[in-house]
Formats: C-alpha cells, structure tokens, sequence
C-alpha cells in the first residue's frame, strides 16, 4: 500500500502548496490593490489613528486642529480653527465623507503616509516614537483672508488674492461658506450637517473662487485692450478708437449698447473707452481683431487652460475658439460665450501688474515632516508672458486711470497706487438673471509689495439698477487690498 | 527498567551500542525514542505563544498581560503532561506532533484572546479565550485518555460496523436541529441551550475507523474482481455499492445541512482511503467524476451553494452599493485583511481584522493571522499543518499493519483536506464552505476531535517504530531483551 500512500502525501503536499501560492498571490502580488481597495475601511481608520498633519498660513499659525477624540474606531478627528473662514482653501477631512480640496491632495503629508515620509516613519517605528502627520505650510495671508471673508458677508461672491510677483495665493474666499468641522465625524449630528450642507441651493460647499466660473463682464476688457495694444493696431492709450454712436454688431441688426447714451463713447481714446467702459469700444475692437487674436491673447492670460492646479484644480476659464464675428465681439465684452472663474482674473490683473509676466499661482509654500524638516518647497514658476512689459504699462495707465476718473473709483486707497477694472455682467437666459458685479484691480505698495484681486459678487443686491462692479465689489476689493498690503 | 524515569531513558540508546562495539553478535537496534526531541520542541511550542500572547499584551495595553503567567503555566503543564504520558505509555511515538497541535492551539488562543479584546468592535463580542482554554485542556485529556485506554491502534478494528452506525448518526443529527440565523444557513451543530457541538468533527475520525475496517476486508474483492477496460481497471456492478452509498450520503449531508465543506471531506476522504486500499486509479476518475456531477447537481438546485460560489466567483459583490440578495461581505474583508497585512503583517493586536465580523473567531481566524502576522506568519502556520499531515503520511507508511495504515492515511488526508478546504475557502482559492480551521480556530467540538486525531495517529506511530518483538531471546546480551521488555512495558 505504500506506493499509493506515496502519491497520497505528494497530492496533500500540493494542496498545501496550492494553499501558499494562493497566499503569495493575494498578499505578495495584490496585497497592494486589496489595501487600498475603497471599500477597505482601514483607510478611513489609518487616516486618524494618530495626529493629523495641519495646514498652516503664511504667519505660521495653523488653521486646522487635530483632536484627540480616543474613539472606538477613530482616535482622532479633524477640527478647524475657523472653518467657514478656510474652508475655501482646506476643503474637509471627514472620517464619513473622505477629504477634499487641499486637505485630499495633501493627504500623503497630513496622513503621514507620503513616501517621502517612508524613512522617516520607520525610524519613528524603530524608536517607539508615536506617528504624526506633517504639515502643509500655505501662502495664504490670514489678515487678507478675514478682510475679504468680512467685507463679503452675507452676499454670495468669491475673492481671490495674488502676489503678482510670485503667484502666491494670498486670499481665497467664497462665500457663503460652510464649517468643515460640522461633519468631520461619524455620528448622526455629522451626517445632517452633509445632507443639510448638500441640500442647501446657495451651495455653500462649492468653492467658487476656483471651481465656478463666470460671464466676466467688462472686467474682461482689458483683455481685449492688451490684444489691441499687442496687434500693434494702438500704441497709446490716447489712440482715438473707431466707435460709431451706434455700434451694430456685424451681420446683424442687433445694436449693442453702453452703459447709458451719455457716456462718450464715440470715438472715444481707449483710455476714455475704459473709464467709462464703453461696450461699443471694446465689442468692436474684438470683433475688428478677430476671434482668432482675441482667443490668443486670453489663452496668454490662462484662459482654456484645464490644468491651473494651485494645487487645487481650478475650472476651465474659457474664451471661444469659433465664433461669428458677432459672438467675437460680445465674448469681447466678457459676455456671451466667455467665462472665467475669479482666479483667473486675478491672473489677468496680476500679470498686468507684473509687467505682464504670469506667474502660476500656488498656495502651498512647503510640506514638512513632523519634525519640521522640509519635504518640498515650491519654486515659482512663470506660467506665460501674457503680454509685453510696454503693453503691460499701458494698460496700467488704463486701471489706474479708471480708479483716479472712472467707474473704481470706491477702491481708492491712500498712500497705494491703485489700478482696477469693474464688471457688470449680464448672465441667464434673455439676461433675465440678477448681474454679476465684478472687481479686479491690483495695488501697489511703494516698497514694492502688490497685490492683484479679483472679487465676484453673485447677489449684491435684488433690485437691478442697484448691481454694479464699482458699487458692490470694489469696496471689498478695497478692503482685501488694504489687508494684504498692511503690515 | 522504566521507561517512565527520565534518566534511563536519555541512556537507553547509548548502551546497547557500546555493547555492540564489544560484541559482534547483531542485534536487533531500537530506534531512538526522540521524546528528548519532542521536549525541546514541545518548549518552543509552549513559548512561542507565550511571547505571542505578551506581544499583543503590549501592542494593545502597552503591558504585559496579567494572566500570561497563568496562561504559559497552564499550556506549559497541558503540553508537559501530554508529553510525560507519551513518554510511558506510547515512547516510539512520532516526536513532531504533540509540539505542532500544541504551537497551533496556542497561537488560535492567542489570536481569540485578542479578538475578544476588540470589544464592540467585532459584532456579538464576548469573552472566548478562556473558553477554548478549557476546551483545550479537555482536548489534551482525550488526548491523554486516547493514548492510555487504546492500548492498539488495531483494537478499533473491531468496531468497524458500530462505527457506521455512530458516524452516521452524528453525520444526520445536526439535520434534526434547528438552525439559527447566524450559522448563515448550514445546519451542522447540535444544540442544547447555549451548549453546542458539531458533530461532524468526531464524524471525521469514526468515519475514518469504519472506512479502515470495512476497506481492509474488502479491498481485495474491491482491487482484484474487475475487468480492464481502456487501460482502466473497472470494478464489477456490485462492488460499485459502497462507494454509490457513501457518494449517496455526501449529496444528503449537502442537500438537508447544506454542508458544502463536511459533503467534500467526507467523500474526498473515502476516495482516498479506496484508491490506497486497492491500488487502483480508477477510483480516483470514478471519484472525480462523481464529485464533479454531485456539486454540479447540487450547485444548480439549492440556492445556498450557489450564493457561495457566487460569493466566491465575485467577492467584492456584497460591497456594491445594491448587493444581491443573500450576499456576504465576508470573503471580501478577509482578503482586505490579507491585503492590509502584505508581507510582514501590522503585528499582533495592531491590526483591524475585526472588520471581518462574522466568525472572525472561527471559520475566518486566518484572515487575523493574515492580516497581523501577515504572509510569513500565514506561510509559518500552513507549513506546520503540512507538516502534520506528512508526519501522519509517514506514519502510514511505517505502519506495519494494513488497517493501522490505512486509519494513518485517512486521519491524515481527512486533516489536510480540512486545512485545504477552510483555508481555500477563506483565501478565495475554492468556494467558502463552513468548517473550522483545525486548532486555531474557536470551537471545542473541533478541537477536541482534532486532539483525539493527533492521539490515534501518534499510537500508530508508537506501534509502527517500536523495536518489533523478538521470536525468542536468543542472544544472551542482557541489554537487547532488557530493551525489548523496556519498550514492550
């Protein structure tokens, strides 16, 4: 009987073996896929099973708090310092819902589980010391951030704030705003925060700043005037424009009309055009130039570009590729096809300010391990040369003009040169919506500090005539200029 | 000279080879006991869940356990006594699976104790360890009682017939109990109050005597009375019998316990046991085949094996937002589990393998060993249970007597085909079917059935690597007779 016993033992030798190789398989070659398989909750516990990470602002105070809660399940929970205040910039980090924004793009850092962490976690391990999180340092001015956040209060609009000469994020505000710290857990109270939060039709959780985009309105004229400038068809703000009294678009019947027919805006200097913000200027210099020149020159200022991270992806601004001659005209206006979320148009004011070199907008400055040692540092970066230096003082000379005479008036600050350009921009069907009053403007310190911000307000007010750029949104541009320029 | 004093029996190999350098008579030579071997192991068995049990002490309080005094004390006396009867009552016996059962139900123990202390965290929690504790030492005290009251493993040949009947009781038992709602549909326990057992378990071993008994008779009719036919040797209509009925009673056990798992070992076991009885490879097609139609018929009427295999075909399945009816989400988070731990595991009492919920304890214990001590532990625990089932193997081959082989031979395969049979199931290698992971996981019946399988198999062995009994004392050496009386004492 012993040669079958034989065979028996190889054939229990192999169902051993098939055991093995099954194990090596699913824990040597998928180990990987199944740990971090979604439904794996060790995730969601990891990701608090010790101090979180925070994320800090330029001054170095953090924004975020990691709380020792010593749960069942989850040890700690993510809390804000003022939530509402930042919760444009951090995004949320909730043991029920997963992360969002910053605190989701960073979460290798503030987790602890980076790679570039690796070394250093395992000395920690080695030597029992407790695993932390690192931090996220941001560029983000707090003075700046609480100025813009007020100023906006209870109306619906975003801010932006950036240092043109580096692209650092200095302000980003949207409003209104929620408390990330409302569902950061598990519990019931933590999950009709959410469903509230997601209910709510002012959307409080969008991001507007970076993830909603805009007709831009007449703040767009400038891009308009820097491809007027670059065509090399003006070379002077004082350069008198071709404008009718009447300005039909072409191939149509439709006439477009200024803001009332008082406004000088026949034959007017670019300069004249743009303190009054004359349509019928800057509608017919685009549709004369061509959309193929207006695109160019948007696409130079950050325009359809889907991959503006900062490191949060903004939406796609957009300026037409195709349009009839008509349409080139009203996109050049900030109207009809054009859209732009309120960073890009900081971009537009930032690169105007910094003679026309675009520098990429960023909102982190460092990541660093808990002990405080540098994981990366980011180095500034020009995004484009929108448009030449000379352009770029032109149309200085135009924002600053339209702040001194124009209609920005209300931005003047004391002591800081002031260029700004308003916007009020019709949106739904038939223009039947409540306009947009838009704001951007840069100011400039005589140390040499700037600032360039863009600020949109959706509902400034319910009566129309009420709405405008340079009455809602260049006091809060004002204000946030004002802060992120005090020392 | 008593083979039960320690001191003589460290000598016992010694002297009768210095006397052989002095003689040239041959003498017949006793194997060496190795029962010093099997105290040396039996150590590391006993400490190596001790140092276990302080390692999830420390991960999980930052102490010491407090009971890990009593409870290296406890397992090292269990483990001491078990071996102190070994050493009288069955001294040739093999040295290496006392230490295995012994590390394996340490570890289990270990790895209960630590389940229980996730609390809340795992669904119905309460307090096991010291439960298995107990079930351990009745265990070992079968183990002990085994070894003293069967005094030859051939003994049990006489029972052939009364085994059938009592195997087949416990096998059709359970199907007279109700089920409750968390045996997920199979029906293999026997309750009475809070009291259960499963009897399948014992069935294995009794089975395993009745197949003994009845295939030593009959193998010759069953091997010699067939036809050839295509290079295979048929067995005649009537000898087909047998295997028909115990096939017939595998499909019964699937169709009223819905027992996948019991259906497959009892019938895989049988095979086996036929095709080393009469040497011939037709019945492992005829077996084969039959399994193959059996879980094809079944799997298509009865709705709960299908749900395993479904289960098993799509793990992931029961995560989906709309899961199908009747799906579990077990074998997903067990290879989450396993997926977590990768290749060194998080370390005891530091992982999350309470994810898994249902029976975490028992049938999915290997996902926490998975998950904590990772793809080397788990490849350290498969490799003792191979090692196990060589040893019963190698026992069956030295044993000198047909039926002792063949009881070996399927005490052996009917283990590994258990350990094959959950493991797979739990790795997702085959479809999941309810049985225990033998000695890790929690539950008495099958510990204590699995003690008693390790006492039969190590009298096998006593009796297989025994010196055999002279004709007569025809040397004059006193140490050769002394030596065969010690042994036969």
């Amino acid at each position: 009987m012993n040669k079958p016993i034989r065979r028996v033992s190889i054939f229990c030798l192999v169902l051993v073996l098939a055991l093995m190789v099954r194990v090596n398989w699913v824990q040597g070659v998928q180990a990987e896929a199944w740990a971090s398989n979604p439904h794996n909750d060790r995730n969601k516990y990891d990701r608090y099973a010790y101090p979180r990470g925070n994320i800090i602002v330029a001054g170095g105070q953090p924004i975020t708090r990691s709380d020792f809660v010593n749960g069942y399940r989850y040890k700690y929970k993510r809390a804000w310092v003022d939530g509402p205040l930042w919760a444009p910039v951090t995004g949320y980090s909730s043991q029920a819902y997963t992360t969002s924004q910053l605190e989701s793009l960073s979460d290798g850092i503030l987790s602890g589980s980076d790679s570039r962490l690796f070394f250093r976690n395992t000395l920690d391990m080695l030597t029992g010391k407790e695993k932390q999180g690192g931090d996220v340092v941001t560029t983000l001015n707090a003075k700046a951030q609480k100025a813009a956040y007020d100023a906006l209060g209870s109306k619906k609009g975003a801010a932006v704030a950036i240092d043109p000469r580096t692209g650092a994020i200095l302000a980003l505000v949207s409003t209104p705003s929620y408390d990330p710290g409302r569902f950061a857990g598990t519990g019931a109270e933590d999950e009709k925060a959410w469903n509230e939060l997601n209910a709510d039709p002012n959307k409080p959780m969008l991001n507007r700043a970076l993830r909603e985009t805009y007709p831009p309105g007449s703040t767009f004229k400038l891009v308009t005037a820097a491809a007027a400038f670059e065509s090399g068809r003006y070379q002077n703000i004082e350069d008198v424009t071709d404008t009718p009294q009447r300005y039909v678009l072409p191939n149509t019947n439709v006439e477009l009309k200024n803001a009332s027919d008082d406004e000088p805006c026949a034959n007017a200097t670019l300069k004249v055009a743009m303190d009054y913000s004359c349509n019928t200027v800057f509608g017919k210099i685009g549709a004369d130039l061509g959309g193929e020149k207006m695109r160019t020159q948007a696409e130079r200022f950050g325009f359809n570009n889907p991959g503006i991270n900062v490191p949060i992806r903004a939406s796609e601004s957009f300026f037409p590729s195709k349009s009839s001659a008509d349409g080139t005209a009203m996109d050049s206006i900030g109207q009809h096809d054009t859209r732009a979320t309120p960073l890009q148009m900081a971009m537009v004011a930032a690169a105007i300010a910094n003679d026309g070199r675009l520098m990429a907008p960023y909102m982190v400055d460092e990541e660093r391990a808990s002990n405080l040692t540098t994981i990366s540092k980011h180095s500034e970066r020009q995004l484009s040369q929108a448009v030449s230096p000379a352009t770029a003082q032109k149309l200085q000379q135009l924002m600053e003009s339209v702040v001194q005479n124009g209609t920005g008036k209300k931005a003047q600050i004391d002591g800081l040169k002031v260029g700004g350009k308003t916007g009020t921009a019709q949106h739904g069907e038939n223009n039947a919506g409540l306009p947009f009053a838009w704001f951007m403007s840069y100011a400039k310190a005589p140390d040499g500090r700037q600032v360039a911000v863009a600020v949109v307000v959706e509902d400034g007010s319910s009566e129309r005539d009420q709405i405008s750029g340079g009455g809602l949104a260049a006091p809060i541009a004002k204000a946030l200029m004002k802060a992120a320029l005090d020392r | 000279m008593s083979t039960f004093d320690l001191s003589s029996s460290q000598t016992g190999g010694e002297e009768p080879r210095r006397r052989r350098r002095e003689n040239t008579t041959i003498t017949p030579q006793g194997a060496p006991n190795r029962r010093n071997t099997e105290l040396v192991l039996l150590a590391f068995a006993v400490v190596v869940p001790m140092l276990a049990y302080a390692n999830v002490g420390l991960a999980m309080d930052g102490k010491l356990p407090s009971g890990m005094l009593a409870y290296g004390l406890g397992m090292g006396v269990l483990a001491l006594v078990a071996h102190l009867v070994l050493r009288r009552f069955a001294p040739y016996a093999d040295p290496l699976l006392l230490p295995l059962a012994t590390l394996l139900n340490g570890l289990g123990l270990v790895m209960i104790w630590r389940l229980d202390k996730a609390g809340s965290l795992l669904r119905n929690n309460f307090e096991a360890a010291s439960n298995q504790l107990m079930w351990s030492a009745l265990g070992v005290a079968l183990f002990i009682g085994v070894v003293l009251v069967l005094k030859d493993h051939r003994i049990l040949q006489r029972y052939t017939y009364i085994s059938m009947v009592v195997a087949l009781v416990l096998l059709a038992a359970p199907a007279f109990f109700p089920s409750r709602a968390e045996d997920f549909g199979a029906k293999i326990w026997i309750r009475f109050g809070s009291f259960s057992i499963q009897p399948g378990e014992f069935a294995k071993i009794i089975l395993t005597v009745f197949f003994s008994g009845y295939l030593m008779v009959k193998r010759d009719a069953l091997a010699l009375a067939s036809r050839r036919f295509m290079g295979m040797y048929l067995p005649r209509g009537r000898d087909l019998g047998p295997i028909i009925v115990v096939w017939l009673l595998s499909i019964l056990i699937l169709v009223f316990e819905t027992d996948l798992g019991s259906s497959f070992l009892f019938f895989g076991l049988f095979v086996v046991m036929l095709y080393v009885a009469t040497e011939r490879t037709s019945w492992i097609v005829f077996g084969l085949l039959m399994s193959i139609s059996g879980a094809a018929l079944v799997a298509t009427s009865e709705p709960h094996v299908k749900t395993r295999i479904d289960a098993w075909l799509d793990p992931m399945a029961a995560f989906a937002p709309k899961p199908p009816a009747n799906s579990t989400e077990q074998i997903g988070q067990t290879l989450m589990a396993f997926g977590s731990g990768g290749t060194t595991g998080t370390g005891l009492g530091q992982g999350r393998s309470w994810l898994i919920q249902f029976a975490a304890k028992s049938d999915f214990i290997l996902g926490s060993f998975g998950e904590e001590l990772g793809l080397t532990g788990l490849m350290a625990i498969f490799l003792l249970y191979g090692l196990i089932v060589q040893r019963g193997l190698r026992t069956a081959i030295a044993a000198r007597d047909p039926f002792g082989k063949l009881l070996a031979v399927g005490l052996s395969s009917a283990f590994a085909l258990q350990v094959f049979v959950v493991a797979g199931g739990v790795t997702g290698l085959i479809p999941l079917t309810g049985m225990t992971m033998p000695f890790l996981a929690q539950g008495g019946s099958s510990l204590v059935a699995n003690w008693a399988l390790i006492a039969i198999l190590l009298k096998i062995s006593d009796s297989a690597r025994r010196p055999a009994a002279e004709p007569a004392p025809t040397t004059t050496v006193d140490g050769a007779t002394e030596q065969t009386r010690g042994a036969l004492a």
